[in-house]
Formats: C-alpha cells, structure tokens, sequence
C-alpha cells in the first residue's frame, strides 16, 4: 500500500532540491564553458562548502543503506566502517595538501593529469584513468539502490517496465542539472541532503532506542538475534576474526581519497587550509555513520525481518516513525544517492574527456569543447549507470563495487608516492599496477568476491583484505624492477613537477584562466 | 617536517591492536567494542585539528 503523506512530503523535498540544482548554475556565476568551472567549480570552494559536499561525496546512500544491512545480517564486522572512516583523515591531512597544490599550479583536473606531469607516461596515465573509470561506474549504480528502497518501502512498487519509471524519472532529472550546473549541483544540494540526514539520524539514535528500551537492550537482542541466523553472527569480532576487520578498514581508508569523485571533491577547494581543517571537520560525518550502522541492530531489536537486508532500515523507520517524517528521512537517503551520483559522473567524465578523449582523439581542444564532452559524457556515464542497475542483476554491481575497492587501491605508489618521490620508474609503476590488478581480482573471485582473502602461508591462514595482499604485490615489483629499469637504461621522461610545487603557501584562490592542456 | 605530525599515528596504534574485542565495560549500554571505537572517532578529530594549529605557523 503507498503511504500517501510521507510520499508527499518526498516528493515536495525531491522538487526543492531539483529547483536548486538547476538554479546552481548561477551561483557565483562563472563560464561553464571550462571545464575548471563546471568540472571543479571554479576551484573556489571554502571549508564550509567542502565540508557538505564531500560528506555528500564520501558518505554516499550507498553506504548508508550497506553498513546497517551488513550490521543486521552479519554483525559485528560492519562497524569496520568506523575505524575506515577515522583512519582516512589523518592521512587526507598530510597527503591531500600537496596534490592540491600541484594539481591547481599545473591546472590539473584529474589524478590521472598529475601522473602523466609526474611521470611523463601515457600508459601510466591511461591506467590511472581507466581504473578510476572502472571503480566508479558500479558505485554510481549502487546509488540507485538507495533510491530503489525507499520507493518499495513507500509502496512505489510495479511490474516490468513501470517498476523502473519512478528511478529513470529521479536519473533524468540529475542527469539535466548536473549538465547545466557542473560541480555547483551537487555543492549546493549536499548542503540540503546533509541537513535531513543530520536531523534524521539525531531523531533516530534518540526516538528508536527510547522505544525499544534503551541501547543496552538493543544490543542484547541484536546479539540474539544474530545468533539465531542461519549463519550465526555475532556483536563482537573474534581475535581470530579481528586481521579481516583491521586491514578492510586500513586498507578501505587507503583506497578512499584515491577515487576520482573524492579528488574532485578535494580539488575544489579554495587553498590547502580548507582541506586541513576539513581533515578535522569530516569525522562528524563518521559519527553519524557509526551511529547509522547501529541502525542495523536497531531493526533486529524491533524484530524486523527481511529477506533483502538492505530494506532494514527503511523497513525500521517505517515501522517506528510517523508518515511525514519517514517522508523526510527518505528523501535523505535519495538526495543523499544523488549528490555522490552527480560527482562521481563528473569524475569519470572529466578522466574520460582529459586523459582519453583529449589525450588521444583532440590534443588541440579548446576549453570550451573540453567542457561540451565532459558535459555528454557525464550524461552517457549515468545512463549507463541506469541501464546496470535495470538490466543487470544487483549482485554482479555489488561485486563490481567490491572489486572496484581493490582496484583503486593499485594506483596508490603512482599517485601517493608520487607526491613525494620519483624514485619509482614510470613502467615498474605500470608493471607493479598491473600485477596488483589481476592477483587482486583473482583472489577476490576465487572467494566468490568477498574482500577477505585467506592466504596460506608458512603453514598458517591470515585472513586480510585482499587489496591489501594486492598492494604489497605491487609495491614489491615496482621496487624490484626500478633499479632493473634504471640499470638497463630504459629512458625516465621528463617530469613537470619543479622543486617547491607540493608546497602550497601561499596559493589561494586565484581566479584560473584554464590555459589549454599541458602537451 | 614538524614532529607534531607524529600525533596522527597514534589513532591508527588504537584502531590496528586487537584491544578492544570485548565488551565489558559497557558505557551507557555500548559494549567496549563499541564506545571504544566511537571515542576514538573524537580524539582522533581533536588530534587532526591540533596538528593542523600546532603546523599553521611553519606553513604561513
């Protein structure tokens, strides 16, 4: 049965935010002809803005709906995203600064830019480019799961074709702000999408436990609850459980600041002090990212069931809300899908239309074409990003969203140690990605993907992340075979990078004239 | 590099080590596990913002 009220007041909340993408194009109204400006926003963005618009980036619906689900089905082990979430920002501090810096000195819009700067490789480039790619299209599908159960929990539910309408209405409106508005879109919209899901989460963690009895009882029943499953779980990670849950939230938080929407994100900033301060302003978005996964118990505590695990919280704010509120609560979660939906199309197409299209198609485009196919291809991304979601099964995104983890995190020792050295020879890097690429995949399937791969070795089993045992491959042969390089004299290209450009004192927001790419 | 950068290993030697797999005592119903890993979540923010004022001056 559709619940009439809390449809309503989504679909008054959904029209805001649509009215205000749109009207974002003239915000601090700028030539959207330049892909500066409406891949980056102009790169002016302060701390407070980047404070919404990467909480909206980073903690996407996905994640929202993800983390209680793995907490209702599986226990204990979805808190990983707690520690993930407090380990990413001290090293985003130390690290993020210096990309910026050198990122808005060269005009660089991707990471991909700054390695084929840093290395003088095309082929490394291309990989970075194409991993970014690839890690980012099943992510931007999985958003629509977010919007897809909230819309079967209202009782939006069809058959065939019709089941899909209201998605494919949701995606053709984000696909026409985000081309006409760039990056303002989703900075102005977060600022909404932050602000429901705030006060959803505040009245939740207070009204939900008050009715069920308090936490203390909410995590005894849980615990019962998830002892009775057909694969018993647990509220408490083993110590032999404990190397899995460790390294997937070190290795999570490594991977984060590697994909292309949270470089976006970190782009768009004024000067390196916004980044700094966010590096201490964006754990509040892991508290309520704690304290959302605690929804998972939650649900088992008030005895909801469900099959889907990703309906649980849905289901739970249905059952303990009233009609208008749980209209708010899921226009959080849909709004929240479209703000990191818009970025992460705009990270994909401004790789695609820098590192691809104008590297190998159109080396003399102007700004202004740059700006029209990173525009179409932002368009071309989401429908394909739809077309995954409507005609592919969901486990095989899912799987693709895991793996896309393990992948992004073999551009590491290009992009992060290349901020500090060149040391590594441009084709060990290569070598070493492409190693970590196929031994990470192999093993993530060979556990019929799952991140957890148990390696044997010396007679034992350790269990860890497998993009970790990716990496430490990876890393191992670019070290070995960079003075092998080095000592067959295999040419190292030039590197554009001068002494001193990692260093941003100084710089701040200077209003950019995007000269044409760097050749 | 200033050595207040060291403070920000220190949230990654509370989170690595197998400490906190338990859970007495409880804190307001949240077993150990649980209000541990939240109040490293605070300090570690604390930490980030302290290095971020104590390196300002060195920066400009």
């Amino acid at each position: 049965m559709i619940d009439v009220v809390a449809l309503v007041v989504f679909i008054l909340l959904f029209i805001g935010v649509t009215v205000l993408g749109f009207y974002a194009a003239r915000w601090n109204r700028a030539d959207l002809n330049n892909l500066n400006e409406w891949g980056l926003g102009g790169r002016r963005f302060g701390t407070i803005i980047v404070w919404f618009l990467l909480g909206g980036d980073l903690y996407t619906a996905y994640t929202f709906i993800a983390v209680p689900a793995l907490m209702f089905g599986a226990g204990a082990v979805g808190f990983f995203a707690v520690p993930y979430t407090i380990m990413i920002y001290p090293m985003a501090m130390v690290v993020l600064p210096r990309l910026w810096a050198v990122c808005h000195r060269h005009n660089w819009i991707t990471p991909a830019d700054f390695v084929h700067g840093r290395y003088g490789s095309r082929a490394l480039e291309l990989a970075v480019a194409l991993t970014g790619i690839l890690a980012t299209m099943p992510y931007i599908a999985l958003q629509l799961v977010g919007i897809q159960v909230v819309l079967q929990t209202m009782g939006i539910t069809g058959t065939g074709f019709m089941a899909d309408v209201p998605l494919i209405i949701a995606f053709i409106i984000l696909a026409a702000y985000t081309y006409t508005s760039g990056l303002r879109a989703p900075a102005m919209i977060a600022v909404v999408k932050d602000t429901l899901i705030y006060i959803t989460v505040i009245v939740a963690v207070i009204a939900i436990p008050m009715k069920l009895g308090g936490f203390g009882h909410v995590f005894t029943a849980a615990q019962t609850a998830l002892a009775a499953h057909p694969k018993p779980g647990s509220i408490l990670i083993s110590p032999a459980g404990f190397p899995a849950y460790a390294t997937l939230a070190f290795g999570s938080a490594l991977a984060l600041f590697l994909y292309p929407h949270s470089v976006t994100g970190v782009l768009s900033s004024r000067n390196g002090d916004v980044i700094r301060r966010n590096a201490a302003f964006l754990p509040a978005y892991s508290l309520v990212l704690g304290l959302i996964a605690l929804l998972g118990y939650m649900a088992l505590a008030a005895g909801i069931t469900s099959k889907t695990t990703s309906l649980a919280v849905p289901l739970l704010f249905k059952a303990m809300f009233p009609s208008w509120f749980v209209g708010v609560a899921f226009a959080a979660i849909a709004i929240g899908a479209l703000v990191p939906a818009a970025i992460m199309s705009i990270a994909a197409a401004n790789l695609f239309t820098r590192n691809v299209w104008v590297r190998y198609l159109h080396p003399r485009a102007t700004p202004a074409e740059e700006s029209n196919i990173a525009r179409l291809v932002s368009l071309i991304v989401k429908l394909g990003a739809l077309a995954f979601i409507i005609f592919i099964p969901l486990a095989f995104a899912i799987n693709l969203q895991l793996l896309g983890g393990v992948w992004i995190l073999q551009t590491l020792p290009a992009i992060v140690f290349g901020l500090y050295t060149r040391w590594f020879h441009a084709r060990a890097l290569f070598v070493g990605w492409l190693v970590g690429m196929i031994a990470g995949t192999a093993m993530a399937a060979s556990q019929g993907f799952t991140s957890v791969y148990p390696l044997h070795i010396f007679g034992a089993v350790w269990p860890a992340y497998a993009a970790i045992y990716a990496l430490v491959l990876n890393l191992a042969v670019s070290a070995i075979l960079t003075p092998v390089l080095d000592a067959m004299k295999v040419r190292r290209a030039d590197d554009a990078v001068r002494p001193g450009e990692f260093e941003d004192r100084g710089l701040d927001a200077v209003p950019l004239d995007a000269p044409p790419m760097h050749a | 590099m200033s050595r207040w950068y060291w403070l920000l290993i220190v949230p990654f030697v509370a989170l690595l080590a197998p400490v906190y797999l338990k859970i007495e005592p409880t804190l307001g119903g949240f077993p150990f596990f649980y209000w541990y890993q939240l109040v490293w979540l605070i300090i570690s923010a604390v930490l980030t913002w302290i290095v971020y004022r104590a390196t300002r001056e060195s920066r400009g």
